[in-house]
């Protein structure tokens, strides 16, 4: 049987990589940033777990990480999402294969 | 006797199971799917999976502001940012880009690494600890005086980038450009 910590450690370990192969692996903008999106929630699972487990969680040092990393997070989201949007205006696409050019 | 206590530890087992494969169900979901509604109906399911998770974790202020922020705000974004962009229409060419084979490979090789650090650490990490009693007047106070400056920060941050994506968003005037 895997111990708490380690279960929850092996998940976020989980959730990172799918996370990761999703915005290597798919062609559209949007899907990366979902992808992006998923390694950070699975950052913020690791934060938590260690401070659930760790030696002074009456500290809430690993907590209020995880609170600032959600709002940065959603800053990103936002700013991300706005970016796809302004491209797709643009471009007429969101395949990041055929976003191969810096220039308008 | 201590069969009550062994049956309790079995249903917690089974719950973090039970939650844990709705947490990764979705993750994997979001990105395996074709249809992107779809994809972010499954993004949906992982986030509230985490959120229980960390619920489950004695964070119920982290739980329930991942339920606020992911659940409710950032999947209404992706769903919004889908279908301003009709991406739902699927390509001809295929959800996958050229190289894939070559991110599978990253990502599984980052997954190798991360378990095979968790197998080696796992006898050493510390695994029974008391459920911190933490109050929403422990976190205020926290916020207020140890993390005040990280809170300005982020809420500067914040203000920053809904401007942002405001205008980054934005029609572009006629003649402008």
């Amino acid at each position: 049987m895997a111990t708490p910590l380690t279960g929850y450690l092996l998940v976020a370990a989980l959730i990172f990589a799918i996370g990761l192969a999703g915005a290597l692996t798919r062609r559209n903008a949007i899907l990366v940033l979902i992808g992006i999106e998923l390694m950070l929630n699975a950052a913020n699972l690791n934060l938590i777990a260690f401070w659930r487990y760790g030696p002074h969680p009456e500290l809430l040092t690993g907590m209020m990480f995880a609170i600032f990393s959600i709002a940065v997070a959603a800053a990103e989201a936002a700013v991300g999402l706005g970016l796809v949007i302004s491209i797709y205006r643009h471009a007429k696409t969101t395949d990041l294969d055929q976003m191969n050019r810096m220039k308008g | 006797m201590g069969h009550p206590a062994r049956k309790g530890r079995l249903a917690v087992e089974v719950v973090f199971y039970l939650i844990s494969a709705l947490a990764v169900g979705g993750a994997l979901a979001a990105v395996l799917l074709k249809n992107l509604v779809h994809c972010a109906l499954a993004l949906t399911l992982a986030f509230l999976g985490l959120a229980l998770l960390f619920l489950r974790l004695d964070a119920q202020f982290a739980g329930f502001a991942q339920i606020l922020v992911y659940v409710g705000a950032v999947a209404i974004l992706v769903v919004f940012a889908i279908l301003l962009t009709r991406a739902s229409e699927l390509p001809k060419e295929g959800v996958f880009s050229k190289t894939w084979l070559v991110g599978l490979a990253i990502a599984a090789a980052v997954f190798a690494v991360l378990g095979w650090v968790l197998l080696q650490a796992g006898p050493g990490l510390s695994n029974e600890a008391a459920a911190p009693q933490v109050t929403v007047n422990q976190i205020g106070q926290a916020l207020m005086r140890r993390y005040v400056l990280p809170l300005e920060i982020v809420a500067v941050l914040l203000t920053a980038a809904l401007l942002g994506a405001v205008i980054v968003a934005m029609h572009e005037k006629e003649g402008t450009k």
